[in-house]
């Protein structure tokens, strides 16, 4: 290095590496570590009691067809129960949070602060026990009891969730609206609700997903053989077959659900895509 | 006056202790095209917007057709569907088809068959030259279409009036030409018009009258020979100077 040279932008670091050498260094040292840490998991781990716990081929085929035909179908069945009607209820306390009613406002305020503040097995509870409890000689299909369950946590997140949404529909659109001469009403179902639900797509999946995974506190009600969702199957298995491999079954029928979901997710985003902040400015977006 | 169209009096507005709008008194007949020039902060959008009560006047009157959209009791959606409406962000509704953007409001509102809505439509959509934009989602237009499906939207609602808010100001300037091509057919046709615009040369060839606002007030109106071709205002000088020569003006004149 030239010790009268100006000094320059780009020159030389003292350390003698460029800012470029430098980040190959630090790239390939965490390249090193990466491979560290999986040599260390392969040679310390016991791969052969690992195998036997969980990847054993017979027990994992005994599973079988049950963890699809009862087990996972009765997954799909409660989520589906408990996210259909939850999503009805939680658009109806989103409306009632922004009405003009304040006692509207104030119920759903409450309802929501209320159920999303408690774990969701206390809810399962308090519908599958509670209820029975209070009103003597009513009781409830037990279907109708998981989707009030589900749908009744669900809804407490979902309701913000819808309300965000709707007030991300930009104003210009409510607007227009109302200048072709739409009511409040008609405006928000024909306009709002549909580019709110647009936009809360990702976190509205988000939350069905939660709900998947939830729908296995439907063991708090008990249940016959064929009533058993994924993690009851998958339970009792583990005392039949004195193996952990029922546990591995489970999970990825849990992901066989879920992955497809998020598939679909990303499916709908393109399919609707163009979304309303970019296409209601279009070009040389003024103020 | 004979066939008044709108009736404004005594028209006030203020956004908490800023006063907007300042007692002002109009009237449009039948026909008549009113360019409302003047620089950001006037108060002309919020005039427009007072027309069809997107914006709720803080006092004073507005009648159209002989109904007072200002009345409490008025049923203002009604009211609104003789008012076409275009906006500078265009405001199509960005989950439907160019089509479906036509024939909503005709069909929810109006309450036209599914045929009848979707004839008018297209008539419309040829009417602004887009006939073959139908199927198209908003966001797949350049800004000028996005525009003209605005104008087409308004009119499929068949209005006797309509007001446009600074229809050109987010285009690009290629494709402003477009957009008022289409506006001054509309004026050719005698649709009554009431136009807040930046185009000056617009509201020169196409006006029957020009407003010219500052301060919340119509300093000065008239035809835009008077108005833009020989302005007697001081104000309305030091805008149209600025406005048409815009490289060549020094400092904004303060009083």
């Amino acid at each position: 290095m030239a010790v009268d040279a100006p000094p320059t932008k780009s020159g030389p670091a003292k350390s003698g590496m460029s800012k470029r050498q430098r980040g190959r260094v630090i790239r390939g040292t965490q390249y090193a570590v990466l491979i560290a840490v999986l040599a260390a998991l392969a040679v310390l781990a016991d791969w052969g009691r690992l195998q036997e716990a969980f990847f054993n081929l017979d027990v994992a085929a005994g599973l079988f067809p049950d963890v699809i035909t009862v087990a996972l179908v009765n997954t799909v069945v409660y989520t589906a129960l408990g996210f259909g009607f939850g999503l009805g209820l939680a658009l109806i306390l989103a409306l009632m949070r922004m009405s003009s009613v304040g006692p509207y406002r104030w119920i759903s305020g409450a309802y929501i602060e209320f159920f999303r503040g408690l774990p969701a097995l206390l809810i399962f509870l308090s519908v599958g026990i509670g209820i029975p409890t209070a009103f003597p000689g009513f009781s409830l299909n037990r279907n109708i009891t998981i989707m009030l369950s589900l749908g009744i946590v669900g809804s407490a997140y979902m309701a913000e969730t819808i309300r965000a949404g709707i007030k991300a529909v930009p104003g210009g659109q409510i607007e227009a609206a109302r200048s072709l001469g739409m009511s409040p009403a008609r405006t928000m179902i024909t306009v709002v609700i549909p580019q709110a639900f647009r936009i809360i797509l990702p976190p509205l999946t988000n939350e069905l997903i939660l709900l998947t995974k939830d729908s296995s506190l439907a063991f708090v009600l008990g249940s016959t053989l064929d009533q058993q969702e994924l993690t009851q199957f998958g339970r009792a298995a583990l005392t039949n077959f004195r193996s952990m491999t029922p546990i591995l079954v489970v999970g990825l029928c849990y992901l066989i659900i879920i992955i497809p979901l998020s598939v679909v997710q990303q499916r709908l985003e393109r399919r609707f895509g163009g979304g309303a902040d970019k296409g209601s400015s279009g070009h040389g977006s003024g103020t | 006056m004979n066939d008044v169209k709108i009736d404004i009096s005594g028209l006030r507005k203020s956004f908490g202790s800023v006063e907007v709008l300042r007692d002002i008194d109009q009237q449009v007949t039948a026909g008549e095209v009113v360019c409302v020039i003047g620089p950001s902060g006037s108060g002309k959008s919020t005039f427009l917007r007072c027309v069809n009560l997107l914006e709720e006047p803080t006092a004073g009157k507005v009648v159209v057709d002989g109904i007072e959209l200002t009345d409490p009791d008025t049923d203002i959606d009604a009211a609104r569907r003789r008012l076409g409406m275009v906006f500078q962000q265009f405001n199509l509704f960005s989950h439907l088809s160019v089509l479906s953007n036509l024939t909503v409001a005709q069909r929810k509102v109006l309450g036209r068959g599914k045929a009848e809505a979707e004839a008018v439509a297209r008539e419309n959509l040829e009417r602004v030259g887009l006939a073959d934009k139908a199927a198209a989602m908003p966001a797949q237009l350049s800004g000028g279409q996005q525009q003209r499906v605005g104008i087409a939207r308004a009119l499929s609602m068949n209005p006797d009036v309509m007001l446009f808010d600074e229809p050109t100001s987010a285009l690009d300037p290629e494709l402003v030409g477009d957009v008022l091509a289409v506006m001054r057919g509309l004026a050719d046709e005698g649709m009554t018009m009431l136009v807040v615009t930046h185009e000056m040369q617009f509201a020169r060839e196409v006006a029957d009258r020009v407003l010219f606002m500052d301060g919340g007030g119509i300093v000065e109106q008239g035809p835009p020979a008077d108005v833009i071709g020989a302005p007697k205002e001081e104000r309305t000088r030091s805008f149209l100077a600025r406005v048409l020569n815009p490289t060549h003006t020094e400092a904004a004149p303060t009083e």
